[in-house]
């Protein structure tokens, strides 16, 4: 046991050794140590550095408000974590731990030298100043500041492990197991109400579990004692979920809650194995009860940040929870009582302690016994200074004047290696603000605490502002029974026995004799902020709390203000002569503690990232080598290389083969809507272009949709099945967003229509075969039909069977060939396609692709929606006047195409573009000028698509330019980074003009 | 007179602790009556009002701002400055914007430390490629710096993204703007609002506008919570809240309001030293000079003012950070807050007259304001002290939604709506 | 995250939904009639209320049933749900 290990506690079992490295140092702790009361146990106070001022700084508290004791954990490892809190470490063997923000070292850093110019570099001057000369910005202010920014390092490599999600509901969500959300979860949990507790250590009880006091009794047992007992009832219990290492993130509204549970963090890290390390609780609760007890304040003093400065309470948990002394000549720096169960507890134990009290007396029970067991105590007294470089070694105290806004009297030096301050508690009022929940000033003790009014939550205990043990107790009980509608409990009689605090007095910032200007007291101790920040701050304007935090970065470091944001509140109020109620609290944001993005995102990433759909045909185009293309969440063959061949070849040679003689392409992904109804040609005729009532059955028609705005917006054949019965087909990627929209208006703008709308995409899978060859092959696989144009005309539909499988033919045609669309139910989609290649063999039959398609449409001049429109883009700007009925009255979009801009006849148009060199292939995406000599050159259009068409052996490309209609022969220039290349307007159709390959 | 904020004064300063710094800007009672008066406490407003005052020389003009200075989108977004817009008018806006920007510090003697870090928007689909090449070659006709990176080009400019072929939806390429970066946010507002009211401008914090008082097509003057102050000029520049003040005037504009999320990491040490924006994952992420992952979410799809978005949204964009730099799954969130953020039909904004005499409007900013800040007061300032557009202005008016002129940015805006 | 009550299943988390704007919007019988002025007042043209709103939702992943919903969107409170072609509940 080293000199610090004082203690023998339940809680570290000191048989169990562990031996960790810091800094590179290897030491030993115990079982049940954290990161923090190990370090404590063998003398390390020093632990990193300040962000701005690289200050000598240690460990300060024993939680999740700790400012200075953050490290980089287990560094050049996969496993490496940085800012993590030393005090919120569980110790396990083998734990690598180093300081951050200093250099070489975290006892001598060259980046201190900022200390000593700090008078130069007060709160906000880099607003001020490397400004000039202009160009030293980016090469030399910029570099520095960002090279003196951060704290710890990211990780390099992939996380090797897990984290999940898990989904849950619950009457009564608990925050926190301290003493009263023990209470609370009983009290649930025993009036039959589902229950979830949780609490982010790993025991049970919060400050109660090592109480030992004799003046705080609860049925006169110790209050440790008591609870001890309590829990381990609650653990019988049925009907409730006990979550340890589990922290509220963040309180959404309707009771909507985060949790992170932490898995293996505490393991050493050959246990882990890429294991699940954390798990986000996603919780809807009915009802929840907050629970998250209260933070001790600091007190505001010079030179209150060196090493061995600790908050009161957090000195006595290492104490009686820990077994661990952190001084071995302690003074307390208090202004309440509470800072006296820490010297009693010392005190006991034979260690010595002094008490510093800015109070001029209390009678209180505790401090009574403190003063029996012969503590010494000066009391209106001020620490004014500390001392001591890497560690403190000595203090100055004077007394307060009458007001307590000077110090009078002589400097009295007292030596001590750790200096406990106390400056009254903090509610955790953080999960009722990010409820949306608003927040009272008390001014006798000067917290901001809960108003309730939302039904669904309530806050017991010290977040509610109850602080006494005996308040505690009665108020939570009393609370959470009308809550839960209870009317009587175990804790209606529970009798108590606290010391209650008489006296309090409270001062923001501690009078000196030194002038403010070269004091240095510490508000926000990892952002450097100090008191005379704060009021540089309000000097220079910035009055409101949320201007002097953000010029000052008061309350913005990793722990979000925890130990901050009071204090600055306090010292704004103070200089500004008003009541610090008034002045409001800045807005706490969650999460409460940072929460890993792995968590967040939990098993949604790698292949999980997003869904991925395959079509039925999916595993014959992988066996077929084909490379894929992603369109939406669908993977589509993009083309099918033969060997070596890269993506030109085999769309040269996939376009050729379609046309000269079968191609066969996979159309499952398109959008597929079933839709009846006796209105359902009605309800076509409102929704498309053109007009519908008169289509035969067994007729199909492509249909043109267009948005509101009368942009186009989807097109695809429909397909007439019976007198009320259509298959209509969309984009790939359209197919959601039409179906919603049509559902909207069906269900919102016309209900009197009796229409029925069902998606059949994924039903239905579509082989089209195109090709002169097409007929043969079809008349192959439905031997019993007649193909003849006559009795299977272009744009019509038949039933057919294979074998006995019924399945839908079209012919129609995206590629301007004689075409044929086989649907059938999916789960025969690969066999109909592997029937379809086998009948089209002797015709050399060529699977085509996704660029293929698009190639051999253009060839036609057929447009793809999204491709050749952008959102602007009318029907009539497509010179597809003939699709837009003139006889109906209305359609959707319709209005819009009469606007004063949409009727412009100097719109962008879509028309054809030829290269004057036939082998240069225009970019997708390039400008269109036609005079270049304008400074700056106006752009007038831009290339839509464009390929080389191995059937016309030129290129073409669509594009859309500014009164298209009008420039047929027109020479523009399309102008690259490097060279301009000459194009020729033509029309859009390049290839069979006359529509005669249809029939061919 | 102001103190002249350069190395040298902080020094001679130094020598008095710090204690003769004067106000950055005053904190006066509203007078009874005004030449203009500019609603909105914003970046935009405050440039406006400092473009008003030195541009038109309009100096008895105030800036009522319902809160403090620089508390709204100012003070909350992802500080991204860019202006590589597809439609000229755009990219005129913008960049006469980025052209400011690129002296600003000097001219406001306020350093507002423009980063210019590169903004880098990635393409991971066919049709990304042909948006985004078609976007770099308007910018570049339109004298804008942008260039098409392929894939290792990508990894080349910043080699922490996953480029890895075999990820969901694969990098194909990307646009870079070099000249593009960041801002410090806070101090676009304090800089504007120390050179405004050096000029004399009257800047009044929690000052809440209650009613615009008209007289037939005229204004008249604003009810506030400090009383009534007469004006013929208002040029209202309030973001979220727009549609809340037209109401007061009886107008209705083409606006919704959404909370637009964002967060920051823990601060690191630099990681990643330019700005990368993803439109097809929904991810964009830059490293402030505090080493904070600075990281944009989208927006709730519905309307709302509380500043509060849902879980869903900030879950959506890590999942796409975390696709796109899986190194970053052991970092911690460390806040996440939410903006209000007034929404065009075309993504575009508006800086118009509207046909009450004397009212102006400048919002419709959507997603991207902050980037737009000095370009938006000093047209908007035109527009109040002429009464008519800039010619820069002129297509962001409100006319548009009538005609059917829109200024569809959708693909340039960033931000999936 | 809201818990919304759709008039249809009961209550359901958020993510299940989807916001169509604002509601009580009708589509003009006789577009044809109206201005350029009077139809962008349709297409475009938002109250965008901070405060009650009448708005419409989907149950997209649910039942896909549109509804209309009462909310305050100055502190996203829920005040009502009810279902298209009803009467929205008077304040």
């Amino acid at each position: 046991m080293t000199k610090y290990r004082v203690n023998k506690t339940k809680h570290v079992d000191q048989t169990k050794t562990v031996s960790f490295d810091f800094d590179g140092k290897s030491y030993h702790g115990f079982e049940g140590d954290t990161l923090a009361s190990a370090l404590l146990s063998n003398g390390v106070h020093l632990v990193g550095r300040s962000f701005k001022y690289h200050r000598p700084r240690g460990i300060m508290s024993c939680g999740s408000e700790e400012p200075n004791a953050i490290c980089q954990i287990n560094e050049d490892t996969d496993l490496t974590e940085p800012n993590v809190r030393a005090t919120e470490i569980e110790l396990y063997e083998g734990l690598k731990a180093s300081s951050q923000n200093c250099w070489p070292s975290v006892n001598f850093d060259i980046g201190g030298i900022n200390n000593f110019i700090s008078s130069f570099i007060p709160a906000g001057f880099y607003y001020k100043t490397f400004m000039w000369p202009k160009s030293f910005w980016k090469k030399i202010y910029e570099p520095l500041i960002r090279w003196s920014a951060g704290l710890g390092k990211s990780p390099t490599k992939p996380d090797p492990e897990l984290y999940d999600h898990k989904h849950v509901h619950c009457d009564v969500l608990i925050i926190g197991g301290g003493i009263s959300g023990i209470i609370a979860s009983k009290i649930a949990a025993k009036n039959n109400f589902k229950t979830i507790l949780i609490e982010d250590k790993n025991i049970l009880g919060g400050s109660t579990i090592f109480q030992k006091n004799e003046n705080y009794k609860i049925n006169d047992k110790y209050s440790g004692e008591w609870i001890y007992e309590e829990i381990a009832e609650l653990k019988k219990l049925d009907n409730i979920t006990i979550k340890t290492r589990t922290s509220l993130a963040a309180y959404h509204s309707y009771n909507y809650l985060l949790a992170k549970e932490n898995i293996s963090d505490h393991l050493p890290l050959d246990k882990r194995n890429g294991g699940i390390r954390q798990r986000l609780w996603k919780i809807r609760a009915d009802k929840v009860i907050v629970a998250t007890g209260a933070i001790e304040r600091p007190l505001v003093f010079n030179n209150n940040d060196r090493p061995g400065i600790m908050l009161s309470n957090s000195v006595k948990k290492y104490l009686d929870f820990y077994g661990v002394s952190c001084g071995l000549n302690n003074v307390i720096f208090t202004n309440n009582d509470s800072a006296y169960e820490t010297a009693v507890s010392l005190k006991e134990k034979g260690i010595s302690v002094e008490i510093i009290d800015i109070r001029k007396k209390s009678n209180s029970k505790i401090v009574k016994n403190a003063e029996q067991l012969g503590v010494k105590i000066y009391w209106n007294s001020t620490v004014v200074n500390t001392f001591g470089l890497r560690k403190i070694n000595s203090i100055e105290i004077m007394n307060l004047s009458e007001d307590g806004s000077n110090v009078v009297g002589d400097k009295n030096r007292i030596n001590c290696d750790c200096l406990a301050i106390s400056g009254g508690w903090t509610p955790m009022v953080h999960m009722h603000t990010q409820s949306g929940g608003k927040l009272d000033f008390r001014e006798i003790d000067q917290t901001f605490i809960p108003n309730e009014i939302d039904k669904n939550h309530i806050n017991v205990g010290s977040c509610n502002g109850d602080f006494e043990l005996e308040e505690i107790i009665n108020n939570t009980n009393k609370k959470v029974k009308n809550f839960l509608k209870v009317s009587e409990t175990e804790f209606d009689n529970t009798s108590v026995l606290n010391s209650k605090e008489l006296d309090k007095r409270n001062i923001w910032l501690l009078p000196n004799y030194i002038s403010e200007g070269k004091c240095k007291s510490f508000i926000d101790f990892q952002n450097d902020s100090t008191a005379k920040d704060i009021k540089l701050a309000l000097r220079e304007g910035f009055k409101s709390i949320e201007h002097v935090k953000r010029y000052t970065t008061t309350g913005m470091a990793t722990d979000q203000g925890k130990l901050s944001n009071m204090h600055a509140l306090g010292i704004i109020a103070d200089t500004a002569g008003v009541k610090m109620g008034t002045l409001g609290t800045t807005t706490f944001r969650p999460p409460f503690t940072p929460l890993t993005f792995g968590s967040i995102v939990g098993r949604s990433v790698g292949n999980f990232f997003d869904i991925t759909r395959k079509t039925s045909i999916h595993e014959w185009h992988i066996q077929n080598d084909a490379k894929f293309e992603n369109v939406g969440q669908w993977k589509r063959p993009w083309y099918y290389p033969i060997n070596e061949e890269g993506l030109h070849d085999a769309v040269q040679r996939e376009s050729k083969a379609a046309r000269d003689s079968a191609g066969i392409l996979d159309a499952s992904t398109l959008g597929k809507i079933d839709i009846q109804g006796t209105d359902a040609s009605e309800f076509l005729n409102r929704v498309y272009t053109n007009a519908w009532s008169k289509l035969g059955i067994g007729k199909c028609r492509y249909g043109l949709m267009l948005n509101e705005d009368g942009m186009v917006y989807d097109d695809g054949v429909t397909t007439r099945l019976g007198e009320n019965h259509y298959l209509m087909t969309t984009t790939t990627g359209g197919a959601a967003n039409v179906l919603s929209k049509l559902e909207d208006y069906l269900q919102t703008e016309w209900p009197e229509l009796d229409v029925y709308l069902t998606s059949v995409t994924d039903h239905y899978s579509t082989a089209s075969i195109c090709g002169p060859n097409s007929k043969k092959i079809l008349t192959k696989i439905f031997p019993d039909k007649d193909f003849s144009d006559d009795a299977f005309p272009h744009m019509s539909y038949q039933n057919g069977k294979i074998d006995e499988i019924n399945c839908r033919i079209m012919r129609i045609s995206f590629t301007g060939e004689l075409s044929y669309e086989i649907n059938i139910e999916s789960k025969f989609g690969k066999s109909l396609w592997e029937k379809c290649i086998e009948a089209g063999k002797e015709f050399k039959i060529t699977p085509y692709g996704t660029e293929t398609m698009h190639l051999l449409r253009a060839e036609k001049g057929f447009i793809i929606v999204g491709q050749d429109t952008d959102g602007t883009m009318t029907p009539i700007d497509l010179q597809m006047d003939w699709i837009v009925s003139k006889k109906k009255y209305d359609f959707i979009g319709k209005r819009s195409l009469y606007r004063s801009d949409t009727i412009r006849e100097d719109r962008k148009q879509l028309v054809g573009l030829l290269t004057d060199d036939p082998n240069e292939i225009l970019e997708e995406g390039a400008q269109i000028v036609s005079d270049m000599s304008k400074k700056p050159v106006e752009m007038i259009g831009h290339v839509t698509s464009s390929y080389f068409s191995p059937n016309l052996n030129k290129s073409i490309a669509l594009a859309v330019v500014k009164s298209g209609k009008k420039l047929n022969g027109q020479k523009l220039i399309v102008p690259m980074e490097n060279k301009n290349i000459n194009v020729t307007v033509s029309e859009s159709v390049f290839l069979d003009k006359e529509n005669k390959r249809i029939n061919a | 007179m102001k103190n002249k904020y350069s190395i040298f004064s902080l020094i001679k300063n130094a020598f008095s602790q710090h204690e003769n710094w004067k106000q950055a800007w005053g904190d006066p009672e509203p007078k009874r009556e005004y030449e203009a008066i500019i609603i909105g406490g914003g970046g935009h407003g405050l440039a406006t009002a400092y473009y008003l005052a030195k541009k038109h020389n309009m100096r008895n003009i105030a800036v009522l701002e319902k809160g403090w200075i620089g508390g709204g989108n100012t003070g909350r977004n992802t500080t991204i400055i860019r202006s590589n817009y597809l439609w000229d008018a755009s990219a005129g806006l913008y960049d006469h914007a980025l052209k400011i920007w690129e002296n600003l510090s000097q001219e406001l003697n306020y350093n507002i430390m423009f980063s210019q870090r590169g903004v880098m928007n990635l393409a991971h689909n066919l049709q990304d490629v042909r948006d985004l090449k078609r976007r770099t070659h308007a910018n570049r006709l339109n004298g804008i710096d942008a260039v098409w990176l392929n894939t290792d080009q990508v990894k080349e400019f910043c080699p922490i993204i996953n480029t890895s072929p075999d990820i969901r939806y694969p990098v194909l390429g990307g646009t870079l703007q070099r000249r593009a970066g960041t801002a410090r946010h806070d101090a676009v507002a304090w800089g504007y609002a120390r050179g405004a009211d050096e000029m004399g401008v009257d800047i009044i914090q929690n000052c809440e506008v209650k009613g615009i008082k008209r007289n037939g097509d005229k204004v008249e003057g604003v009810e506030t919570s400090k009383g009534f102050i007469k004006t013929k000029k208002i040029g209202v520049v309030a973001a979220g809240h727009s549609s809340v003040i037209a109401n007061m005037a009886g107008l209705k504009l083409p606006l919704e309001s959404k909370p637009l999320q964002a967060l920051v990491s823990e601060p690191v040490k630099p990681i990643i030293d330019t700005v990368v924006m993803s439109n097809a994952v929904h991810a964009y992420v830059s490293q402030s000079d505090k080493g904070e992952l600075v990281i944009g979410a989208g927006t709730d799809a519905y309307v709302s003012y509380t500043q509060r978005g849902s879980h869903d949204v900030v879950e959506g964009t890590l999942k796409a950070i975390l696709e796109l730099y899986p190194i970053f799954s052991r970092m911690k969130m460390l806040r996440q807050w939410g903006g209000i953020v007034d929404i065009c039909p075309d993504a575009s904004p508006i800086i118009s007259k509207t046909n009450i005499k004397g009212l102006y409007f400048n919002c419709g900013w959507g997603t991207g304001g902050f980037k737009a800040t000095p370009g938006s007061g000093d047209l908007f300032a035109h527009t109040i002290a002429n009464d008519e557009p800039h010619k820069l202005n002129a297509a962001f008016n409100l006319n548009r939604f009538v005609s059917g002129d829109l200024v569809d940015e959708h693909g340039a805006a960033a931000v999936a709506h | 995250m809201f818990l919304i009550n759709c008039p249809y299943c009961g209550e359901r988390d958020q993510s299940e939904f989807s916001c169509g704007g604002e509601a009580h919007i009708v589509r003009p019988k006789q577009p044809t009639e109206l201005s350029d002025d009077q139809w962008a007042e349709y297409l475009f043209m938002r109250k965008n209320i901070k405060g009650v709103q009448f708005e419409r939702w989907n149950h997209a992943h649910g039942c896909r049933k549109w509804f209309n919903m009462v909310r305050d969107t100055s502190n996203d409170k829920i005040h009502a749900v009810y279902k298209m072609g009803e009467k929205p509940p008077v304040e």
